[in-house]
């Protein structure tokens, strides 16, 4: 029997394997094909404090092994979130992280203020979505943005505070460093890398927001590379995700210095894909003579 | 309602018209629980294809557990698809979607292009008075099937069968009159349709489609703008692979 259990902040996780923001919804839909309590944790699609529409279709493209969407944060509002999906995802044995979206410091603010006292086990900082005009990335580009916003939100969160970063920068250590020196607790990293794709029939662009993240099993490289260095540049947990579609996937991330995973777009290839992931993990693990996954976390240097 | 994702095997393909193919395949699971107007998600085998095809059911055979789709090859995906034969596997997962909501009401069922085919297992299951009106642009598909059940009017782009033009020419043409429009096709067809059904005082039922990515209304990626509130995020955008694909035409814009 080997140990599974991993710590993000004091948090202790049944495993590694997490949700990635936005593929997922709240596990509603998902819960009808895997049951939620064999995951780490379910990290929810950002939301904020107001519903926000999002952006017109066509919102998503597929590319090769992978995607680029422009959702642009759709979400029903902090008010309907904390009535209807807290609730739901307590009925399951999981952990909860709320990932929060917002324009302005005010509005990042508001939402964990809100989030303090729900029975939520951690918050999630979207400060690298690339399809939104206003906050998301705008937070994500700059070491001293990345500082104060995380600074402003330590200061009222109860709960501890994961940053999630952003590839679409020169060095992706400085702001995971930025993130370390305002106080956060954990960092997430990646977000999606900023796509395009042309219709050349249609003549125009695939999406309606002209750009899009890209994500999927052709970032993974990507997101492994980042998440070594981020690993290597400082001292709080990483949970690290691009890409994840396979338990082989999963511990590239974690042999690269990850504590926990997250899949993503690979719930759409296959909505069993996160338990699979789970369970991979264990057999990986147990093939080669571990006991415990915490000998694996950053194992090659 | 429950849906899976599964193996299917192949029982058989045709190609019934240029770049229409014909599949049945064996899926007990979704079978059983299909309605017509419902969608299944087809997974191409190669990984470089990540997302699932939203594919509409044509046929649903209970007795035998399986379903029939009828598709256009329009990609990589589907062409995959096409060069599948009896006995291989399909990875699908279904029944998705809501499906049409069946009245008792006399009705004129009305697809356009690769918006046919869902119109026969619902001309199959309506057990009112009912017409089925198909537009193509040239080449017809499916007809032999309709003929079998229901009055079965045409309209060609090129007029090379039926009435030359578009299906409410057709309607008009043949002075068909109903209770209830049931549509599926391109947005510009659906867009008329909606006008027409006001103009005339009908119900109608449309079927729309936006690319999709997870299928089962997580993603948010297939929104329509609706005229209520979504029960998902209480903004006015409804998810067609969830809340739809079938609308009331009145209550969404197009």
């Amino acid at each position: 029997m080997v140990s599974t259990k991993v710590n993000l902040a004091g948090v202790e996780l049944k495993n590694s394997v997490m949700t990635a923001s936005g593929t997922f919804g709240s596990g509603k839909e998902y819960s009808e094909f895997v049951d939620l309590s064999k995951l780490g944790a379910v990290v929810t699609k950002g939301v904020a404090n107001i519903p926000w529409p999002g952006n017109p279709t066509p919102r998503i493209a597929e590319t090769y092994g992978g995607m680029i969407n422009a959702i642009g944060l759709q979400n029903p509002g902090i008010d309907v979130f904390v009535e209807r999906d807290i609730p739901f995802l307590k009925q399951y044995d999981t952990k909860i992280i709320v990932n929060v979206c917002g324009k302005t410091t005010e509005d990042y603010c508001e939402v964990v203020e809100r989030l303090n006292d729900e029975p939520i086990d951690m918050m999630e900082i979207n400060i690298s979505c690339p399809n939104v005009k206003e906050g998301g990335i705008a937070f994500g580009q700059n070491a001293k943005a990345v500082e104060a916003i995380t600074a402003e939100l330590k200061k009222r969160a109860k709960k501890p505070i994961i940053m999630k970063l952003s590839p679409n920068v020169t060095d992706i250590t400085e702001m995971a460093r930025a993130a370390e020196a305002g106080g956060a607790d954990v960092l997430s990293l990646i977000n999606t890398l900023t796509g395009m794709k042309i219709d050349i029939y249609r003549k125009t662009f695939a999406l309606a927001n002209k750009t899009g993240g890209l994500s999927g099993p052709a970032i993974k490289p990507v997101a492994v590379r980042m998440v070594y260095q981020v690993a290597n540049a400082v001292k709080i947990p990483i949970i690290g995700m691009g890409g994840i579609a396979t338990a082989e996937d999963a511990m590239e991330f974690i042999l690269a210095g990850a504590t926990a995973v997250s899949v993503g777009t690979a719930n759409f290839a296959d909505p069993y894909a996160t338990v699979k992931v789970a369970e991979g993990i264990e057999r990986y693990l147990e093939s080669q003579g571990f006991k415990d996954i915490n000998e694996c976390i950053g194992l090659v240097k | 309602m429950s849906k899976v994702k599964m193996d299917a095997v192949i029982i058989s393909q045709e190609k019934i018209a240029q770049d229409i193919y014909s599949m049945w395949f064996k899926a007990e699971a979704i079978a059983s629980e299909a309605k017509p107007g419902q969608f299944v998600a087809v997974y191409s085998d190669n990984g470089a294809n990540l997302l699932p095809r939203p594919i509409s059911i044509c046929e649903i055979d209970k007795v035998n557990g399986s379903l029939r789709i009828v598709y256009r090859v329009v990609g990589k995906g589907t062409d995959e698809f096409s060069k599948k034969t009896a006995g291989d596997k399909l990875s699908v997962m279904g029944p998705l979607g809501n499906g049409f909501t069946l009245k008792d009401k006399k009705a004129i069922l009305i697809g356009g292009g690769i918006g046919v085919p869902p119109m026969l297992e619902l001309a199959k299951s309506l057990e009112c008075e009912k017409v089925v009106v198909a537009g193509y642009r040239s080449e017809l598909f499916l007809d032999e099937d309709f003929k079998k059940v229901a009055p079965f009017y045409v309209a060609t782009e090129d007029g090379s069968t039926g009435t030359k033009g578009t299906v409410i020419d057709a309607i008009k043409a043949n002075d068909l009159k109903a209770d209830i429009i049931y549509a599926c096709g391109p947005t510009p067809m659906l867009r008329a349709l909606k006008e027409y059904a006001i103009a005339n005082d009908m119900e109608a039922q449309i079927s729309m489609e936006e690319k999709m990515a997870c299928g089962i209304g997580a993603c948010l990626a297939c929104v329509c703008k609706s005229k209520d509130k979504d029960e998902h995020t209480n903004v006015n955008n409804k998810r067609i692979c969830k809340d739809g694909p079938v609308f009331d035409a009145r209550e969404v814009e197009l």
